[in-house]
Order: structure tokens, then C-alpha cells, then sequence
């Protein structure tokens, strides 16, 4: 009898702790890394963006019956720095999915990291197709930049009508590397001319005065610039071509979306034409509409694309953890790898077989002092 | 090149050189003196701009009053971090000072993230100073002359304040010998925290002309001006003040210049102006105008 009743209050004891353990499971956040800039050069899109990836978290908090719990470290808008934050996810706070970052620089530093750990992660802005090339476990909810150059290359040609632009690129952003090169192809394919490219010159990261390049780019009698560069530099040259005396329309791609172009390029960018992901004033469904409204009443302003890409991002990496119905990263990187048809803020976003998403572009153009809607182009 | 091409880019050379030349001969001034190259001079800048930003932000004074209540705080700042890093280190061997003044250099930029943020702010720019006008086919604009013209006075009042004051007589004193100065009753400190404040003043009035010509500042604006500072200071001879003047424009124009001749070089700028530094180093270590010190043994 009482090797009995030693026995029923073993097992018992044991189904208590079986079901205590699995509570306490049940109970702990699933972790998910975000990386992003808040300082440096590119702060500006990196907290946008990390606005919409809070505001998501905020409607979504919890997957799988367990909280989410948003670990953000800074990468100063650096390579370096961000490899450096991707181990710290890592290894340090053992996330399960990483989101980031602004930059493509950024991200192909910190995708290396991720894909050798083997940690799915899922850039939101970052539109070189270096990020994801060759990579598992890398995915993007934007589209990439042979598609951005194209677009405005076209517009550039069928619209504006132009037929000799020059371009002025940063030498140490694979971004805008890779998006002057694209606009090149598609432009001198278009005009049947290789020359009409007339002046291509470069500056590098952390440069100010851009005077010498806009004088050689304004004796070149080039009709138009092309700047594929980030929105602080934009803004600066916008102003000195302005200040030495050239009316050229300049143009742009998605790294100019920022309210920074405006606030510090104030009249001398009226008028600068980029492609973008989104467009407040064009929202593409329901889920847009709602989400202008909710980061409307959250932050008291009009949300940017990165700031729509960051919430897709965000929702994008719960769903495949849903989907995969586990926190293990190789079975939320394969749920990753077949999303088809998710509805989010910026579109309907299927990852092809390279981990890249398919989307439209839209065309944004300041107008006193705010980007306003051009129109959408398809791919 | 045409010649119009060629005078417009010797104006954007003569402007972005007076810029380096401005924070340079505040540079240079430290290290005559002191003998410690000054790391954190481009931090100083940073803050003198963001000191008039948060003036004419903040208390909506006058222009040219808060540009001056600018200089001064930021001069006041220079002074408590010699206080604070250097003058501990006074009897320490020299390196330690070095490896100070790039704490203290690393210390602002991080408390500037903090404090000011790190998205890059607009900086409001008085309409004089952007009204532009043609010279023939030349574009200029009011601040391409007004920052050599100021270059051109602080540098004339630093050599006043070094050569025909008895303050200045005091800080040469002790850039010869710091203990036979105080023997002869100098104030090693004062002269010391005037220095600073003289140096850090001319930073600041770096920083904000920095910052008028090129609107946007952020907390790390300094790191780039200020290397580039130190480069044309090491080309003009460290320690003089008509060197780094000098220094200033010849890098400026050398930098316009490489992109405006060989225009698919232009990404290389920043190299190119390290190449000058390494270059100076081998071949005149001394630099332009710098004399051959004879260490005394």
C-alpha cells in the first residue's frame, strides 16, 4: 500500500512538473532581432522604418499563443557594425528570426552573419540583389534594384522625355552602386546610345561638397541628374546643383523617401522625382488604409515606405512563424520561402526562388515641400 | 576644360579650402603650443554647430547674437574638457594625452547621439548668406567670400593674439619649456584654458560655417573635417599658424581639382587627401612651412 501511494504521488508529482515546465514554455516570448540604423548617416530611415516595425508589434504582439518580444540594437548605419549586431542577436539574445536593415550595405553584412548561423532573416528596405544572392536563410519584402532602375530609367525616357542625363553615385553604398549601374543598362538600351549617359561621377559616404561633380555633371549639358543615393546626400546636392546656378530636374531612387530630403534641401528639391515602395495618397488595399490611420494616430504624421515596409516586414515573419507552428529558425525559413500571396501594407508579396519579392513600384515627386503621388508601375 | 568650368571649380576649391583652413589654424594652435594634436577639435566643431542651432531654435535670438553666445559656449566647453582630460596628463608622457583626446573625442560624438539624436538635422541658414549671383558664367554665393574673408580676420587676430600679446608671449613661452615658464611666473593653467578657449572659439566658428555651406548636421559632422583639418595642418608644418592657413586651401583646391581633372577618380577624394598626408610625411616631415625642431638631448 504505501509502495502504491508512493508511486501515484511520484507520477503525479512528475505530470506537475511535465505541465509546469510546458506553462513556463508556453509563457516565455518568442525573440525576434531587429536591426536597424538610429544614428549615423541613414538614422532617419532606419527609425522610420523601426516605427513601423513597433506599430506592428503593438497589433500583433503575440504568435502561437506566446508573446513576441522585439530585441532592436543599433548598426550606426555601418557595415562593420552591423555583422557585429547580427552575432550579438544571435548568439547573445538567441533570436529566431531577424528583421533589417535599412541599407544595402547594411544588410549583405549582416545576411553573411545570419546565414551562417542559419537564423532566417528578412531585410525590409535593402534592394540590392547582392542581399539575398546566394543566400538560404535571406529574404526581403521589397523588390530589387535591376526592376527600381529600370522604372526610372523609362520614366526618364518615355516621360521626361530625356536623352542625355548624368549620374552621380556613392562609391562605398552597394546600393547606389548597383542602382546607377541598372539605370545606366536600361537608359543607353533605351536611347540606343551609350553615350547618353554624359557625366558619371561619384562621391563617398560622409562627403559634403559635391561642387566638382555638379560642375563637371553642368558642362557635361546633361538634361537631367540621376542620384541614386540616400536622402541626406540628396538633399545637399540638390541644393549646391541649385546654388550653382543649374535648373536640371533631378531624379532619384527609394533611399530619398525620407522627410529629412525636404526639411534640409527646402526649396532647391521641389521638384526631385524617385521611385518608391508606397505611397500614403494611393493606398494599395484594406490593410494600407488601416495602417495609414493606426501610424496616423500613433505618430502624429504620414508614414514613409520604410516605415509601411518595417510593419510588412514584421507581420511577414509572424506569419511564417505561424505557418511553420514552431520557433525553430530552419522551419520558420522554410514557412519564409513559400509565403505566396501575403496582403501587406506596400502589396502582395511571394517570394521567388531567390528569396526576393515581386512588387510594384510607385512614382513620388516633391511637391511644396512634400512627396506627392505620380503614379504605380508594374513590373 | 573650358575656362569657365576651370574658374568655377577654382571657386568651389577656394570655398571648401577656407572651410579646412578655418579648422585647421585651431588645430595647429593647440599643438604649437601644447604640443598635443588635439583629436577631439572635430568634436568642439560639432558642438559649436549644434550650439547655434539649438540657440536659434530654442531662444529665437538674433543671427549674429546667437552665432557669438555660440562661440563662447562652445569655448567654455573646450576649456572644462582640458580641465577635465588634459590637464591631468599634464606630467604624463605625451602619448597619454593623445590617447585622452581620443576618449574625449569618441565621449562627445556618443553624448551627442544621446542628447541630440542621430537623425541629421536641418541647419537655418540665413537668407544673406545663400543669395548667389553670376560672376561672367561663375556662380557664387555670399558665403564663398564671407568664409575666406572670416578665415582671412581670425587668422590675422590669432597672429595678433600670438605674437603681440603678452598672452601670446606667455603661451610661446611655455610651447619652449613649461617648467622654466612657471619659474618666470607664467600661469601655466590660465595660459593653458586661454589657449583652449582660443582653439575651441575657432572651431566652433568652423562648425558653424561649416554647417551654413553645407546645412545638415548630425553628431558624428566632425569626424571628416576634422581629419581633413589635421591632414592640411600636417601639410602646412603642424605648429604653424600661417602653415595650416595655407595647408587649408591647398587641400581644398587639391581635392576640387582631382575630381574636376580626372573626374572618374572622384570616389577616391578622401584617399587622395590621406595620400597627401602620408606623401608630406615621408618626403618633409616638417611640412610647408613648419621649421625642423632639434630635439636637445
Amino acid at each position: 500500500m504505501r509502495r502504491l501511494i508512493q508511486a501515484v504521488l511520484g507520477v503525479t508529482l512528475l505530470i506537475l512538473l511535465t505541465s509546469l515546465t510546458a506553462l513556463a514554455q508556453s509563457a516565455e516570448p518568442i525573440k525576434i532581432g531587429v536591426y536597424e540604423p538610429m544614428t549615423g548617416a541613414m538614422a532617419a530611415g532606419g527609425q522610420m522604418t523601426w516605427e513601423g516595425i513597433a506599430l506592428a508589434h503593438e497589433m500583433q504582439p503575440t504568435v502561437l499563443g506566446r508573446p513576441i518580444k522585439l530585441i532592436l540594437v543599433d548598426n550606426k548605419s555601418d557595415k562593420v557594425e552591423s555583422a557585429n549586431a547580427v552575432a550579438r542577436l544571435v548568439e547573445q539574445e538567441k533570436v529566431v528570426a531577424i528583421i533589417g536593415s535599412y541599407g544595402s550595405s547594411n544588410s549583405i553584412a549582416g545576411g553573411d552573419v545570419a546565414e551562417k548561423a542559419g537564423i532566417p532573416m528578412v531585410t525590409d528596405s535593402a534592394t540590392n540583389p547582392l542581399v539575398t544572392q546566394g543566400k538560404k536563410f535571406v529574404f526581403r519584402a521589397c523588390f530589387i534594384d535591376p526592376f527600381q532602375g529600370e522604372v526610372m530609367a523609362k520614366y526618364a525616357f518615355h516621360n521626361l522625355k530625356l536623352t542625355k542625363v548624368a549620374i552621380l553615385k556613392d562609391v562605398a553604398q552597394d546600393y547606389s552602386v548597383g542602382l546607377a549601374n541598372y539605370f545606366k543598362k536600361t537608359f543607353t538600351k533605351l536611347t540606343g546610345d551609350p553615350k547618353s549617359v554624359v557625366a558619371e561621377v561619384a562621391y563617398q559616404t560622409g562627403d559634403q561638397d559635391f561642387t566638382a561633380q555638379l560642375t563637371q555633371v553642368i558642362s557635361s549639358k546633361a538634361e537631367a541628374l540621376f542620384v541614386p543615393g540616400y536622402f541626406g546626400d540628396a538633399a545637399l546636392i540638390a541644393k549646391q546643383l541649385r546654388q550653382l546656378g543649374s535648373k536640371i530636374p533631378i531624379l532619384g531612387g527609394d533611399a530619398l523617401d525620407a522627410p529629412e530630403l525636404m526639411s534640409i534641401g527646402g526649396k532647391a528639391v521641389e521638384g526631385v522625382t524617385i521611385s518608391s515602395f508606397y505611397s500614403a495618397e494611393a493606398p494599395a488595399n484594406e490593410v494600407a488604409r488601416k495602417f495609414v490611420a493606426a501610424y496616423k494616430s500613433k505618430y502624429g504624421k504620414t508614414p514613409n515606405a520604410n516605415a509601411a515596409l518595417g510593419f510588412d516586414t514584421y507581420n511577414m515573419v509572424v506569419d511564417a512563424i505561424r505557418r511553420a507552428g514552431s520557433t525553430d529558425p530552419k522551419a520558420i525559413r522554410d514557412a519564409l520561402a513559400t509565403t505566396k500571396g501575403f496582403i501587406g501594407v506596400t502589396g502582395s508579396i511571394t517570394i521567388d526562388e531567390n528569396g526576393d519579392a515581386t512588387k510594384d513600384a510607385v512614382i513620388l515627386r516633391v511637391e511644396n515641400g512634400v512627396f506627392r503621388y505620380v503614379t504605380t508601375i508594374h513590373p | 576644360m573650358t575656362w569657365v568650368v576651370f574658374l568655377q571649380n577654382v571657386a568651389n576649391g577656394l570655398s571648401l579650402g577656407s572651410l579646412y583652413a578655418l579648422v585647421a589654424i585651431g588645430y595647429t594652435m593647440v599643438y604649437g603650443i601644447l604640443r598635443l594634436i588635439n583629436f577631439a577639435h572635430g568634436d568642439i566643431f560639432m558642438l559649436g554647430a549644434y550650439a547655434l542651432f539649438y540657440l536659434v531654435l530654442v531662444f529665437t535670438l538674433p543671427w549674429w547674437l546667437s552665432f557669438i553666445i555660440a562661440i563662447v559656449i562652445t569655448a567654455i566647453m573646450g576649456v572644462l574638457v582640458e580641465r577635465a582630460a588634459y590637464r591631468p596628463l599634464r606630467n604624463a608622457p605625451r602619448i597619454s594625452a593623445l590617447i585622452s583626446a581620443i576618449g574625449v573625442s569618441f565621449f562627445l560624438e556618443n553624448v551627442g547621439l544621446v542628447v541630440f539624436g542621430g537623425r541629421p538635422k536641418p541647419f537655418a541658414v540665413p537668407q544673406f548668406f545663400t543669395q548667389d549671383y553670376s560672376i561672367g558664367a561663375v556662380r557664387i554665393m555670399n558665403l564663398t567670400w564671407v568664409i575666406p574673408v572670416l578665415s582671412m580676420a581670425l587668422l590675422l587676430g590669432l597672429m595678433y593674439l600670438v605674437y603681440r600679446t603678452k598672452a601670446g608671449l606667455a603661451m610661446r613661452a611655455i610651447s619652449h619649456d613649461m617648467e622654466t615658464s612657471r619659474l618666470m611666473a607664467i600661469d601655466v593653467n590660465r595660459t593653458i584654458s586661454l589657449t583652449f578657449a582660443v582653439g575651441s572659439a575657432l572651431a566652433a566658428a568652423g562648425g558653424i560655417m561649416w554647417a551654413l555651406k553645407y546645412p545638415q548636421i548630425n553628431p558624428l559632422m566632425g569626424i571628416i573635417p576634422g581629419l581633413k583639418a589635421f591632414i592640411a595642418a600636417v601639410l602646412g608644418g603642424i605648429g604653424s599658424i600661417p602653415g595650416a592657413m595655407l595647408g587649408g586651401f591647398l587641400l581644398g583646391m587639391m581635392e576640387i581639382m582631382l575630381v574636376a581633372f580626372l573626374p572618374a577618380l572622384s570616389g577616391f577624394r578622401d584617399a587622395f587627401a590621406f595620400l597627401v598626408l602620408i606623401v608630406i610625411l615621408l618626403v618633409k616631415p616638417s611640412g610647408l612651412m613648419g621649421q625642423e625642431v632639434k630635439e636637445k638631448v
